[in-house]
């Protein structure tokens, strides 16, 4: 390669310049005996057109000098980078009303990767599957919903205090100590009892961690991850605790059929008939795949402003798995499991 | 030969033995034959050539015999006997066996027997209850979805988007009654209005016009009339004139006033009719009288 190089006398009389610029002092010894080898490495990284095509900034051996290198072209990309914008902003400046639109700035959830089963909301046979579904007693006005919440064994006070929180945000929850009772024979108790949900918080090292969701009559159950858990008396600048009102229900950006799912999951546990005189609002808001819950008091200013203030404790959830059947991990039969090196794999793809 | 007296002094009480566990106040001999657990001179299976233990495997309890007379063959030396899964049978099976064997080694078997049989029972019940699974969590897996959940509440914008839900739903009209905005209705039946005077009349558009004569006849009162119709054609470059024109000593302070008082009046409101302005120049003036009484004699 070095002999390439010399017969086709390409070097331009600046290299030397160049050379002599890079050599740091402590090399200067070094330099000279290997002179040729760096001649080589100087040319081919001579910032212009004569590079050779399949030169990159990794093939130098010297950490120094590589990182300098790379230094130098993450220098020279912002200014074309700059250039560029600059070069634009005249061109719009110039053509004024007839520049080109605004390009839109690429986000995660442009970028998003088709989901085959997102639901179009015309679609025939995701309504006939969701009328007959499950909760197609609740949505037909048929069933009220009546809530368990209990722990996993031996709760700690911040795992019973969140679910005294949650009984205040839910109506007509019913908080129960778990006394070592196994699941398989709770539900058949709380089936007699006319419980429609069945809500298990899981507990680890102190905090609440897991969410179990079981739909009572025979539904589906879902498994959650709960992370960023925070208490009333952690809020900053909440209202007064929630009133007995039946609060309202936001379900945003659930549009895959397993979100869908999932959304009339949440819809159900909350009665039909929102009390409006309660100004109160539970919020449960999918943004990639994390399902963020929130519980506000509003109040409408004018037409145009509304103004908010949270109450209530508020908590993400992340679905780790949907389960047909009540809770039955042995022999359950799963829809969707999280596996983790499938689904994780890219970052613009959601399942929910 | 064997000389467990011999073996005994060399491994016993304060010498060393690899099966050795010493603590503050006990010996313990972890071999897997020992009967008891403990070292001591008669429970330790290496200084008693005749021994015997009750081992467990997958369930199943053995008996494990050592005699003298197999004690060159280690291979061979211990005999290993499958008891009954019965507890009695078991106990019967040990009588029949350890028959003429010391008390000490018969009574401690059936002991262990007895243990091992009462722990076997524990397991059998606590498989059939709930049993705990632990899940390993990844720490860096823990970290990317931190990461990646704290970016999800970023880009959510929740407080936004859910004050758009409600207003979207106050706009449907799902609250019914509750609320009444009558400005948004107002408005409505303003814009209303105001296209129905537009199309319908013309006319009604020389009314204003009018006034403004009637506010001219005011003004002609004072002997200005002329420097304000100049006034009402021009803009406020006018006025600045007009000052020049009355008084020139005072032009500095005259215009900033009026200058002040026009750039008032373009930053006010649109509606601003034709006497208002006149008006206004009108105390203008008025204040210049005040200011310098010599000068603004003209005025009056």
């Amino acid at each position: 390669m070095y002999n390439k190089i010399w017969e086709k006398g390409k070097l331009p009389q600046s290299w030397k310049e160049k050379l002599k610029q890079k050599v740091k002092p402590d090399e200067a010894a070094v330099q000279e005996m290997d002179q040729a080898e760096i001649e080589v490495t100087e040319t081919k990284s001579e910032s212009g057109a004569c590079f050779p095509p399949t030169f990159s900034v990794s093939e130098i051996k010297n950490k120094q000098r590589r990182h300098a290198m790379f230094l130098k072209l993450k220098e020279e990309k912002r200014k074309q980078k700059l250039e560029l914008k600059k070069k634009k902003k005249k061109e719009r400046k110039v053509l004024g009303d007839q520049a080109p639109p605004k390009e839109v700035p690429k986000t995660i959830e442009n970028q998003r990767i088709y989901d085959e089963t997102t639901v179009n909301p015309e679609d025939e046979e995701v309504a006939f599957d969701e009328g007959t579904d499950e909760f197609s007693a609740y949505f037909n006005q048929l069933t009220n919903p009546k809530v368990l919440i209990t722990t996993s064994d031996r709760p700690r006070g911040r795992t019973v205090r969140f679910c005294e929180q949650l009984a205040t945000v839910v109506p007509h929850a019913h908080v129960y100590y778990r006394r070592g009772l196994a699941l398989k024979r709770v539900i058949p108790q709380c089936i007699s009892r006319g419980f429609t949900y069945l809500m298990v918080i899981n507990e680890d090292r102190k905090v609440p961690n897991g969410l179990i969701l079981c739909h009572l009559p025979d539904g589906p159950t879902a498994h959650f991850k709960i992370s960023s858990v925070r208490l009333r008396k952690e809020m900053k600048r909440r209202g007064k605790d929630p009133t007995e009102h039946v609060p309202e229900v936001i379900l945003n950006n659930f549009s895959t059929r397993l979100g869908h799912s999932i959304g009339r999951m949440f819809a159900a546990l909350f009665p039909h008939d929102p009390q409006f005189v309660g100004r109160q609002v539970a919020t449960f808001h999918n943004q990639r795949d994390f399902i963020f819950f929130r519980f506000h008091r509003y109040i409408f200013k004018n037409e145009k402003k509304v103004g908010m203030q949270e109450l209530g404790p508020r908590f993400t959830l992340k679905l780790r798995s949907l389960q047909k059947g009540t809770f039955d991990s042995k022999f359950g039969e799963y829809e969707w499991v999280h596996k983790r090196h499938e689904m994780d794999s890219s970052r613009r793809k959601f399942h929910l | 030969m064997q000389h467990d007296d011999v073996i005994w002094d060399l491994i016993g009480n304060d010498s060393f033995c690899s099966y050795k566990v010493k603590t503050k106040t006990q010996r313990f001999c972890r071999n897997e034959y020992n009967l008891t657990g403990l070292c001591n001179r008669s429970s330790c299976p290496l200084a008693n050539s005749q021994y015997a233990t009750v081992r467990e495997e997958k369930g199943r309890c053995y008996l494990y015999m050592k005699v003298v007379e197999r004690a060159a063959f280690p291979a061979r030396m211990w005999e290993k006997v499958k008891l009954d899964r019965n507890y009695a049978k078991a106990l019967e099976q040990i009588d029949e066996n350890l028959m003429y064997w010391p008390q000490f080694i018969r009574h401690k078997c059936k002991q262990r027997l007895t243990k091992i049989a009462q722990y076997l029972i524990r397991i059998r019940k606590l498989t059939l209850k709930r049993q705990r699974k632990l899940v390993p969590l990844s720490r860096k897996v823990e970290r990317r979805e931190k990461r990646r959940e704290e970016k999800a509440l970023i880009a959510a914008q929740l407080e936004n988007a859910i004050e758009k839900e409600l207003l979207d739903r106050l706009k449907q009209g799902t609250y019914g009654d509750i609320y009444n905005f009558p400005i948004h209705a107002f408005n409505k039946a303003m814009e209303k209005q105001e296209e129905e005077t537009e199309s319908e009349e013309a006319e009604d558009e020389e009314e204003p016009v009018t006034r403004e004569f009637v506010a001219d006849d005011e003004f002609e009162e004072s002997d200005l009339s002329d420097f304000e119709d100049m006034n009402n054609l021009k803009g406020s470059s006018d006025e600045e004139e007009d000052a020049e024109e009355e008084s020139r000593e005072e032009e500095e302070s005259e215009e900033e006033l009026e200058e002040e008082k026009t750039k008032a009046q373009s930053k006010g409101k649109a509606p601003l009719k034709g006497p208002i302005r006149k008006k206004r120049a009108y105390v203008e003036i008025e204040y210049e009288q005040e200011t310098e009484p010599a000068q603004k004699s003209k005025a009056t």
